[in-house]
């Protein structure tokens, strides 16, 4: 298990964050780090703050105290003492370093498929509408999709639409790839298309942090898995050792038996 | 029971309704460019602003939707140039009238559509680095506008039949032309089956375009 070391720092370094929404704690000091070319797995009951945790790496939540690094940079904050947010401006700069898939795609349904990706290609990275088209083609292509760039999301399948949110996501070349629950609202026999293509990611090297109830995929493609049950890590270490049978946290025991309960 | 419909002095001044029903469209065309364009940025401004501003924004929503047009009409054109050192004409103080008419209530509608885009495609340009101003003009505005078209079109089509209130401070629209060959010729029930028929085919007519619009909208979605 690759842990941060000088050497090899980590490139997402997630500590201490807690996080209340009113009076509940959604993240109890938080505590994560990856580094470059890991794919760390979160898994847990719903309601344990995987996402939310997933959704400050990037900002789209703010938290209330810890810090969130990415290659040593602060995400939200200018200075993390005196928690003084980023103005809008560094906000979305900092956001483009991440790139982030979501459950419900969420693709801009008035762009195509090839215009989707386009979009963060020309506004944020600055590119011609010659260069960004061709990217897009590139990154249709390695989703399977080359076919389908001038077709508008209403008019793809759930996992052909989440394949062009992979490839919007990871066009914009950025240093971590956030995966949240991406296959959860999709056919079962589209699930498996989406995989394929995370694993390909993986194998080419990019950091990913995901989200996802496919424990079969988890095993198969993480370098490490974390549990998180109410708000805190429970546990985390090598899949063969979070998965195995004689895990010895309570909690992820019975975790896994009713998630085996319902899922076999 | 000794009336008998003779069309022959409506003919004769037709020109009148013609030039009218163009002055109508024209009035209705020009108040809703500038009304889309009030509605538009007191609606971004609205959804962006603290609770001084909306009070604001929503206090002119209300005047306007809680007023008669006709009482706005004679108040614009007659109430505000007596306290006011400004001179119009008829025209230009209808235009101005009917532009913030259907301004308070393009403001609803999209504010109500701005509201309606939904979060994960915010979060979505959020997560590719749109700035805020970028969200809103590439992400934002195109979504609420597909989800506005349909009340967009209603609006107008209100607003062309709202012209004919400017015959009350003699704009030579349609409905004004109507009342000068009724005066002229007494021909009320010709004049106004004739004027009757013109604002029903014009509203048709537009109607069938805009729903072709929408449709093209739709299908391009």
């Amino acid at each position: 298990m690759p842990i941060a070391t000088p050497a090899n720092p980590a490139l997402l370094d997630v500590s201490e964050v807690s996080k209340s929404f009113g009076s509940v704690a959604v993240l109890r000091s938080v505590s994560l780090q990856v580094t470059r070319g890991e794919v760390v797995t979160v898994i847990g009951p719903s309601g344990s703050g995987k996402t939310t945790l997933l959704r400050c790496v990037n900002f789209l939540e703010s938290y209330d105290s810890g810090s969130i690094r990415i290659d040593g940079r602060e995400v939200g904050f200018r200075d993390t003492g005196a928690r003084q947010r980023r103005s809008e401006r560094d906000l979305a700069k900092m956001r483009a370093e991440t790139g982030m898939v979501f459950q419900s795609f969420n693709l801009f349904p008035h762009l195509t498929a090839a215009g989707n990706i386009m979009l963060g290609l020309r506004k944020v990275r600055g590119k011609s509408s010659t260069e960004a088209r061709a990217i897009a083609e590139h990154w249709l292509g390695r989703v399977g999709l080359a076919h389908k760039a001038d077709s508008l999301p209403a008019e793809l399948s759930g996992g052909q639409q989440q394949r062009v949110g992979i490839a919007r996501a990871v066009a914009m070349e950025p240093k971590i790839l956030l995966l949240d629950e991406i296959t959860s609202a999709l056919d079962p026999e589209l699930v498996g298309e989406v995989l394929e293509v995370v694993r390909s990611l993986a194998e080419d090297g990019m950091t990913m942090v995901m989200v996802t109830h496919e424990m079969a995929f988890a095993r198969d493609a993480s370098s490490r898995i974390v549990f998180m049950a109410d708000g805190g890590v429970s546990a985390a270490g090598p899949p063969a050792e979070i998965l195995g049978a004689d895990i010895d946290n309570e909690r992820l025991r019975s975790f896994l038996a009713r998630f085996r309960a319902s899922h076999f | 029971m000794g009336y008998t419909l003779n069309f022959n002095l409506i003919w004769r001044h037709f020109d009148k309704l013609w030039g009218g029903l163009l002055l109508s469209l024209e009035l209705a065309v020009i108040s809703i460019a500038i009304g889309i364009l009030i509605g538009l940025l007191l609606a971004v401004w609205y959804v962006s602003a603290g609770r001084a501003v909306r009070t604001v924004i929503a206090a002119y929503v209300e005047f306007i939707r809680n007023v008669p047009l006709i009482l706005l009409v004679y108040l614009v054109f007659y109430g505000l140039p007596t306290v006011v050192d400004i001179a119009y004409s008829a025209q230009t103080s209808f235009i101005a009238t009917l532009s913030l008419y259907s301004g308070a209530y393009l403001v609803e509608v999209f504010r109500s559509g701005l509201e309606a885009v939904p979060r994960g495609q915010l979060d979505a340009g959020k997560a590719i680095g749109l700035t805020p101003w970028q969200r809103l003009v590439h992400v934002r505005l195109p979504t609420m506008l597909r989800i506005t078209l349909p009340a967009l079109s209603n609006t107008f089509l209100s607003l062309f039949k709202d012209t004919s209130v400017a015959s009350v401070i003699s704009v030579p629209e349609l409905t004004y032309g109507a009342q000068w060959i009724n005066f002229n010729t007494f021909r009320i029930v010709e004049v106004y089956l004739v004027v009757t028929a013109m604002y029903l085919l014009t509203g048709y007519a537009l109607l069938f375009a805009l729903r072709l619009v929408e449709r093209r909208f739709r299908a391009a979605h």
